[in-house]
């Protein structure tokens, strides 16, 4: 098989994100992170399905050389699922925002990552509604001010990486929208991975929220704020390498390693596919100041997945069952002869 | 008193009791038995929307209908000839299906202060409710079921669970029906895990056979002969399983695998169900999280190349509408079923409706045009399944098969079709490694061609947002108009079976009666009584509604005036209304979740003659 390059992965559809929006860096990252992902497993570019809902970033099936379905408001996934279900063959990809999955979608989104289907949801996180001009969503901070919440809002948002771990998710991951290299990283563990593998990606509104994530994304504070996690390394951050995570009780907490006799010996080496999603947790839900924001892979663990169940119950039937077509079936149970 | 066996054309039996009294499973088989008897059957579940509703009252009446006939049956019937009632609130709940003539058996253990108290019903309920004059026979079936079965070491919530067995051995005996296919369910259903329940369940059949046999109260018993049928090899099938069956049927002749993505409802639920059983056959089920997942992973599976279907019931399809929006705008194939019912909002889910044909024609934003039809018989839902996805797939759009809670829990012996006389579905799938644009169109037919991911070259966008034929976004005024228009004219151009006048003038006549749907049996049923009494009146029913039959104006031309039976307040009448204006229409319409009458409708077709 030839190698791809991200040009065939690209339309020839103009892309109309705002300048500045923080969707073009993803879409950047999934073109290149394709050609890797094909080599790796195989695919060919015709087995490549890009779903999406209904919002700026579900956009994106436009512009991707591939199968493409662009479906409407927050059904995204359950159109992934049927995809993948009718024909496990397929690689499906899918583009959706934070209220298009987490909003009025977000019945399908949690009941896609119990069952464990194998899609790879790319969840872009702006914090605001951007094509209706500025609502809050779903993951507005407490108190966030727009459109419909003049006076801020009254509403906890979600965490979305507690609410896929919340639902015994199999795949999480965290990048920013300029985190290219990391970007295609995440994409394509994601691939690699048999199950559904959500990556949150917090991307810039450069019109209706800007700046929302400048306090960890910002390139002055960015290796500060934040922290990589990547499989079998230490968990060492800052902009010295000098900064570490180890557990304390019950919980995390931050270290600076040569302070107070710490060494890099006690930071925590990062365990993406233990099984105990304790840890896994209370890494997803580290919030700035107390603690950098988890980028990277946090969990990436085994598990069946729903399309080869409903794919291994067909083969199993099919080998076991009296009933090989339907003239059996209509002959099968209790009939009589009018003779 | 001598005792006669009377032969008889057609008898109505309708057993009654509370939710937990086991009436749909008596009901079902004493059905069964006489199908394979050879009668004619038709059968009419009546069941309450609770599972086990409060114990003896009138609001947790369990009741089927069982018709049989020496002919073809088309109807459960109006009135019954025997009404099994278990309790006193079955009593009460029933006594107005009686005919002058019926027969009533009691089990006289329910009958105490208690028991017609949960009723509502004072001292002497025979003659509060009006039915002095009916053979009434009071038998104590809790007791002698107890009698019959002290000896066998069962415990007394078991034994009571036999009861209903005492029962239909009597019926047995009153209509003369052989008991050896229930023995053979017995033994099938406890033979491998509660073998120590299929003696005693056939005893107490046997001893209710021999203790109607000995009482003095049944005079006289009956004898319905086999229908004459056409030969070949029968089994009894209700309209969700034929449903089930036809789709498995298509997806075998489309060479598709079949997709259901399905939220349980009532009183579609039976659909699915039978679907997950047959995996076999490549059956894939998914019981997803809403009913719009289950429209939208039935979408996704249409994309991805399999024979797609959701299945519903009223509610749930007004949850699918702006979905199925995007399946109309995607113009993939997909069938819908939608097993009406009782409406609006939950209203009455588990009786039987006409009420959601506005809905399946109109019920979606935008101009947004799909095929609509219908089923008439439990076992017509095989056929019309096969049609809607041989539709859906050869024309690329999403069919609406409207059946009803009437059909798919009804039943009727059906003479069981060879697959090689069903014709093939052809897919009209584009060539990989072509040029692929989505929507342009067969100029006859004005069908786009389906491109499966996988198929290489072929790689294309769909969704929501209108496009031009090469599947490119647009807003251009002008061809948002062209495909609104072609989206509708494909419609309009799938080839549809003509109309027919099944009985009555075929020109020149006073008056069509017109019905569509689960009523054909009444109302055919009732155009024969009339035909019967002098009015010569034609029949004709719509399989078809979106499109209509080509030749429906032709037709009704010959015909002064048109009557149209339905189970709503005139929504077919009123489509023909709009689409065919030139006609003078009559209506009749009930919505009280119920089947028609017979009666009912023989009295508007002379009122209107």
């Amino acid at each position: 098989m030839p190698r791809y390059t991200f040009k065939e992965f690209k339309s020839d559809q103009e892309v109309r994100w705002c300048p500045g929006c923080g969707d073009h860096g993803v879409l950047a990252a999934l073109q290149r992170a394709l050609p890797d992902v094909t080599e790796a497993l195989g695919y060919s570019k015709e087995r490549y399905v890009v779903v999406s809902g209904i919002g700026c970033s579900s956009r994106l099936p436009y512009y991707m050389n591939t199968y493409g379905f662009h479906s409407i408001h927050g059904r995204a996934t359950a159109i992934s699922t049927g995809i993948k279900v009718a024909n496990p063959d397929l690689t499906v990809w899918q583009a959706c925002g934070d209220g298009d999955a987490l909003a009025i979608g977000g019945n399908h989104f949690i009941h896609a990552v119990r069952r464990n289907v194998d899609i790879n949801i790319i969840l872009f996180n702006n914090q605001i509604y951007g094509l209706t001009k500025g609502q809050y969503s779903p993951t507005s901070r407490f108190g966030a001010i727009s459109k419909t919440s003049p006076y801020g809002t009254v509403e906890q948002p979600f965490n979305p990486g507690s609410l896929v771990l919340g639902a015994k998710g199999t795949f999480f991951a965290r990048s920013l929208d300029s985190e290219l290299k990391l970007n295609s990283e995440i994409m394509l563990a994601a691939a690699k991975h048999d199950g559904c593998s959500v990556m949150e990606m917090l991307v810039n509104c450069v019109i209706f929220n800007d700046g929302t994530h400048k306090v960890i994304s910002d390139k002055e504070h960015r290796a500060d704020r934040t922290i990589v996690l990547r499989h079998g390394e230490k968990m060492i951050f800052g902009k010295n390498r000098d900064k570490g995570l180890v557990l304390d009780g019950m919980g995390l907490r931050v270290v600076t390693i040569g302070e107070n006799g710490v060494t890099e010996n006690d930071v925590l080496v990062h365990d993406a596919h233990s099984d105990n999603v304790g840890i896994h947790m209370m890494l997803a839900d580290m919030k700035y100041p107390d603690f950098p924001v988890a980028l990277g892979v946090i969990r990436d663990v085994k598990a069946v997945t729903y399309d080869d169940g409903v794919r291994d119950q067909v083969i199993d039937q099919k080998a076991k069952s009296k009933i090989q077509c339907v003239d059996d079936l209509l002959r099968s149970g209790s009939t009589w002869e009018v003779k | 008193m001598q005792h006669k066996v009377i032969d008889t054309k057609d008898v109505v039996i309708r057993f009654a009791g509370d939710s937990g009294d086991g009436m749909q499973l008596t009901g079902s088989l004493f059905a069964d038995m006489s199908a394979i008897f050879g009668n004619g059957l038709s059968t009419f579940p009546d069941y309450p929307a609770e599972i086990r509703a409060p114990h003896g009252t009138v609001s947790g009446v369990s009741g089927f209908q069982v018709h049989i006939g020496s002919e073809q049956v088309t109807t459960p019937g109006d009135f019954c000839d025997l009404l099994v009632a278990m309790n006193p609130a079955a009593l009460k709940a029933n006594a107005k299906w009686l005919k002058r003539t019926a027969m009533v058996l009691m089990d006289a253990d329910t009958f105490d202060e208690d028991g017609l108290k949960r009723a509502g019903l004072g001292e002497d309920p025979i003659t509060e409710l009006h039915i002095e004059d009916r053979t009434i026979i009071v038998a104590p079936i809790t007791t002698l079921t107890h009698e019959s079965l002290k000896d066998s070491g069962l415990d007394k919530k078991t034994i009571e669970k036999c009861k209903n067995m005492f029962t239909l051995g009597m019926a047995c005996y009153i209509y003369n029906r052989p008991m050896e296919y229930i023995f053979q369910y017995l033994e099938r259903k406890f033979g491998k895990k509660k073998p120590e329940l299929v003696e005693p369940n056939k005893k107490v059949l046997k001893d209710g056979f021999n203790y109607a046999a000995n009482i003095q109260a049944i005079a006289n018993t009956y004898s319905i002969e086999p229908a004459q049928q056409p030969k070949g090899l029968y089994r009894n099938i209700n309209g969700n399983q034929a449903t089930a069956w036809g789709l498995l049927a298509a997806a075998e002749k489309a060479n598709l695998p079949l997709f259901c993505g399905s939220y349980p409802i009532t009183p579609a639920t039976g659909i699915l169900e039978e679907l997950a059983l047959h995996k076999s056959l490549g059956a894939k089920t998914v019981q997803a999280e809403d009913e719009i997942a289950g429209v939208c992973t039935a979408i996704g599976a249409a994309f991805a190349g399999n024979l797609a279907v959701t299945t519903t019931s009223g509610p749930g399809l007004s949850l699918k509408s702006e979905a199925l929006g995007l399946a109309v705008m995607t113009e993939l194939p997909l069938v819908v079923v939608d097993v009406q019912r009782a409406g609006p909002s939950t209203g009455i889910p588990t009786k039987t409706e006409q009420t959601d044909l506005n809905q399946a024609l109109y019920g979606r934003n935008g101009e947004c045009p799909m095929v609509v039809m219908a089923a008439h018989s439990p076992a017509h839902c095989f056929d019309a399944a096969f049609n809607a996805a041989k539709i859906a797939v050869e024309h690329m759009t999403p069919v609406l098969l409207l059946t009803e809670g009437f059909l798919g829990n009804g039943s009727e012996p059906w003479l069981i079709p060879s697959m090689k006389d069903y014709p093939k579905i052809v897919p009209p799938f584009a060539q990989p490694n072509t040029v692929y644009k989505p929507f342009q169109r067969d100029p006859e037919t004005l069908v786009r061609r389906w491109a499966v991911p996988g198929m290489a070259g072929c790689e294309h966008r769909v969704g929501g947002l209108e496009k031009n034929h090469d599947g490119v976004i647009s807003s251009d005024p002008a061809n948002h108009e062209m495909m609104c228009r072609e989206r509708y004219e494909k419609v309009q151009r799938v080839p549809v079976p003509k109309l027919e006048v099944e009985c009555g003038p075929l020109k020149g006549g006073r008056l069509l009666v017109v019905s569509w749907g689960g009523t054909y049996g009444h109302v055919s049923s009732a155009v024969n009584a009339a035909m019967a009494e002098d009015c010569d009146v034609a029949f004709a029913h719509f399989d078809y509604i979106m499109p209509l039959p080509s030749n429906t104006a032709d037709v009704f031309a010959n015909y002064d005036k048109i009557l149209v039976c339905e189970l709503n307040s005139g929504q077919f009448v009123n489509y023909l209304r709009a689409e065919l204006p030139q006609f003078k229409y009559a209506q009749l319409n009930k919505v009280q979740g119920q089947p028609f009458l017979v009666q009912e409708i023989v009295d508007a077709i002379k009122s209107n003659y």
